[in-house]
């Protein structure tokens, strides 16, 4: 077996198939499985434990999962999900994933958004490293046992398909240049989002789609493209050489409550650094998400969340230098959070200096060093990407006789020759521009015209500006260096040069989904609140598209989604 | 602000290396200091010439992959920062920055900054783990209470980014502050006491076969380690390792 990618994916898979008696080929391009992208998650990992006796079961999970994703989720995935996450809780913990406690030594919960129970397991603000890390001591042990073969540094560049089946990968060794031919029964992607499209994201700069396009352009088709999420949370953007966003949790959120100013000269003097926003009264302040979601609160969803910001913000609200940013605030968090405190610590009549110092340890060991370094948070951001469903299972079955799959057959060294001649191809351009001069372009493009909300005639220009942009790479690109050498510049534009043709299959998917629903959000169909404005009659499936060679002209084939368990509703969280 | 940079340029594990000099002009303040070095290669870049290979992705400070010792200090002169988080309002106009890789027999030099930390993995490798499958069921995650300063301890311990500035900064090239955190982190909970002795003693053989020196506990690991992991987990690998090595049958 061969695994692409070692985040909680990967490194799971790769362990769980070595676990019941597979060999498998671990490949990440990083020097370790650990520094996966996966562990820069934050918040928590949600699980129907029920632990909080409020209410919670597998079936209110997999409700709350199936309407958070508006409606466009597979039914039976949904179900699936809610189903084995109580084992995952179990699982970490056997594995010595320190989750947090509560004195009496049982594990602690907390909320999320789009949940009205607490459900979510979490270490501190580090959740995805404790989870990540777990998962790759499972693995780690899989390996001392030989099990399982790690290919660090490595990064897949095509994927080899042998009469209709993936039957292995071609890789490049990062420090050698090396060009591999790797063969097995059977290939799983586990190789993460593609939020790099836009540039500036909270991906890792590593992130990209490269795997999951190469076996797209070999006849995968690729469902949704255009569903990628901004998440509501992150630090404002700073200047032209930014590299990348930094996230932070929505779980801050649990506790944290948004506001603007609700008076615009207000919003105009703290912009000017004439006003500070502890100066502004309580009835000057505008918790727009209580006022508009009264039953969750500031726990909305991320898309509902980040839209809501964006509205206050393009009405002229927006705080920070940029206007472009929002209140989180912790003040009432504390003050709650403390007197609990000294009551449990039998500490009679508290100063509000006392409640304010048990308060703020309280709310430090939740958010750890989320809370201590920020205070304000804006409405930009980050990209998610969904995840596509495999079944391995199923797939090997049939596969019980067949011995080795040779690598140097036909379509082995046919792939490697495509490989090494778009390296010969990349280096040979000697242009005048770097990699990032695209890079940056392209995600330009894609944040102002299929990022938090989409037109058709925008996309429409977008799709030929991406196009042309391409054909510009392919004239004006600059890669120093050899391709049989360690070459950070030539792996970047083998990336890159992927996100441009995603870029173009993601705005035609965007244009051809008439209406909004999720993160999806198409400006000529919502309410006249603003909120997301769902056509089930004529958009209840999965879009999933089949490469042709050029990926604006992708051809489409839809997966109608059948809810039987769930009745489709307009979403609310008022 | 403009600053003068030397940098290490080698090409490989068994080439010799020397420190170039360049110059960078208007770094803002807010830049990182990796954000500085894309500058740096984008000139490089433009002018024809091969740009600096350094490790990075996460660019937040959780994934433990940068690492540079800058002026003499890894992770350079932050408290408790990652590079990829330090920003450039830490230096002054004019300043003269000095950038290497990590120096440790155990950590070759791959090309210029980058070196090969995978002896961190294989020290994982030989029982920096709970021997239980990921598949198939296991206990209720809430049938073994664990005192929450238990709990506490053993996410302290397990917050490690693996990045390796304890080598880095240690006079013995020693990776006791790295071993240590795991083999606390799983000593702490009830899961992982079954296998302490065995671990524990894996673990350290590992390490001492990779070339890591011996600890002299003057603590440097601790004054550098961007998660501030603390000196007391040698201290409890010590203990551990005594126990294992005096338990009768063992």
């Amino acid at each position: 077996m061969i695994v692409v990618g070692t985040g909680l994916a990967g490194s799971s898979a790769a362990a769980s198939l070595a676990e019941m008696g597979y060999n498998v080929k671990a490949f990440c391009f990083q020097d370790s499985p650990r520094r996966a992208h996966s562990i820069a998650a934050q918040g928590g990992i949600n699980a129907a434990k029920n632990y909080q006796n409020d209410g919670d079961s597998t079936y209110r999970l997999f409700y709350d999962t199936v309407k958070g994703g508006d409606y466009r989720s597979r039914e039976s995935n949904v179900h699936r999900l809610a189903e084995v996450s109580t084992n995952i809780i179990d699982q970490c913990v056997a594995q010595g994933v320190p989750f947090a406690r509560e004195y009496g030594g049982l594990l602690d919960n907390r909320s999320f958004g789009g949940v009205q129970v607490s459900r979510t397991f979490y270490a501190k603000g580090q959740t995805g490293q404790q989870l990540l890390l777990g998962a790759y001591s499972a693995m780690s042990r899989q390996i001392s046992k030989g099990k399982i073969q790690l290919f660090n540094r490595h990064e897949m560049m095509d994927l080899v398909i042998v009469d209709g089946k993936a039957r292995g990968i071609i890789a490049r060794n990062l420090v050698t240049g090396e060009i591999q031919r790797h063969s097995a029964h059977a290939v799983v992607l586990c190789s993460g989002g593609y939020g790099n499209v836009f540039y500036l994201s909270t991906n890792a700069m590593g992130s990209n789609v490269t795997a999951a396009w190469k076996a797209h352009r070999r006849g995968a088709f690729m469902a949704n493209p255009c569903f990628t999420q901004i998440h509501p949370t992150c630090i404002p953007v700073s200047g032209d050489y930014q590299s990348k966003l930094t996230l932070m949790s929505e779980s801050l959120r649990n506790d944290g409550r948004i506001w603007v100013p609700k008076k615009k000269e207000d919003a105009q003097a703290i912009r000017d650094g004439k006003l500070k926003p502890t100066a502004i009264k309580e009835e000057d302040r505008d918790y727009y998400l209580e006022r508009r979601y009264p039953a969750f609160g500031n726990l909305v969803p991320r898309d509902v969340a980040s839209r809501a910001a964006k509205e206050r913000c393009d009405a002229g609200f927006g705080v920070n230098k940029t206007g472009q940013a929002v209140y989180l605030d912790f003040a009432d968090a504390i003050m709650r959070y403390g007197k609990t405190e000294a009551r449990v610590q039998g500490i009679d009549n508290p100063s509000d200096d006392k409640v304010k110092e048990l308060g703020t340890s309280v709310v430090s060991a939740k958010y750890g060093n989320l809370f201590e370094m920020y205070e304000k948070i804006v409405d930009q951001n980050p990209y998610e990407t969904p995840m596509m469903p495999y079944t391995i299972g199923d797939f090997l079955s049939n596969d019980i006789r067949t011995g080795p799959i040779a690598n140097d057959s036909e379509e082995f060294m046919q792939a490697e020759k495509e490989v090494t001649e778009k390296f010969e191809k990349l280096l040979a351009v000697k242009g005048t521009k770097a990699v990032d001069y695209f890079h940056r372009k392209l995600g330009l493009l894609m944040w102002d015209n299929c990022g938090m909300s989409r037109n058709a005639e925008d996309l429409k220009s977008t799709m030929k500006e991406i196009h042309a942009l391409r054909d510009e790479f392919w004239n004006e690109v600059r890669i120093p260096g050899k391709p049989n050498e360690m070459n950070p510049e030539l792996e970047k534009a083998n990336r890159v040069l992927d996100f441009l043709e995603l870029g173009e299959l993601m705005c035609l998917d965007a244009l051809d989904r008439e209406e909004s629903c999720g993160g999806h959000f198409r400006e000529e169909y919502q309410t006249p609140e603003g909120e997301a404005l769902r056509d089930d009659e004529n958009f209840l499936f999965v879009s999933a598209y089949e490469f042709t060679g050029d990926p604006g002209k992708s051809v489409l084939h839809k997966e109608p989604l059948h809810y039987e368990a769930i009745e489709l509703k307009t979403r609310s969280y008022k | 602000m403009n600053l003068t940079l030397k940098v290490w340029r080698q090409n490989g594990p068994n080439a010799e290396g020397k420190m170039e000099t360049h110059q960078v002009k208007d770094i803002s303040g807010d830049m990182s200091f990796l954000e500085m070095m894309d500058v740096l290669n984008g000139q490089l870049i433009d002018a024809g010439k091969e740009p600096f290979v350094f490790d990075h992705d996460c660019r937040e400070g959780i994934c433990g992959m940068c690492s540079m010792y800058i002026n003499g200090r890894p992770h350079g002169p932050k408290h408790r920062t990652t590079t990829c988080q330090l920003h450039m309002r830490s230096f002054s106009d004019g300043e003269t920055i000095h950038i290497e890789p990590w120096r440790a027999d155990a950590f070759p030099v791959v090309k210029d900054l980058m070196v090969d930390r995978s002896a961190f993995d294989r020290v994982i490798q030989a029982g920096g783990y709970i021997s239980v499958n990921t598949s198939g069921n296991t206990l209720d995650a809430n049938a073994i209470p664990v005192p929450k300063d238990d709990a506490d301890a053993a996410f302290d311990a397990a917050t490690c980014i693996g990045c390796g500035a304890c080598v880095a900064a240690c006079k013995n090239a020693s990776a006791m502050l790295f071993v240590s955190a795991k083999v606390s982190q799983l000593s702490y909970l009830p899961q992982g006491k079954v296998e302490a002795a065995e671990r524990v003693r894996n673990m350290v053989n590992q390490m001492d076969k990779e070339g890591f020196g011996n600890c002299t506990v003057t603590g440097a690991c601790e004054a550098e380690c961007p998660k501030g992991i603390s000196l007391e987990n040698i201290t409890r690998m010590n203990r551990e390792f005594l126990k294992a090595n005096l338990s009768p049958g063992k």
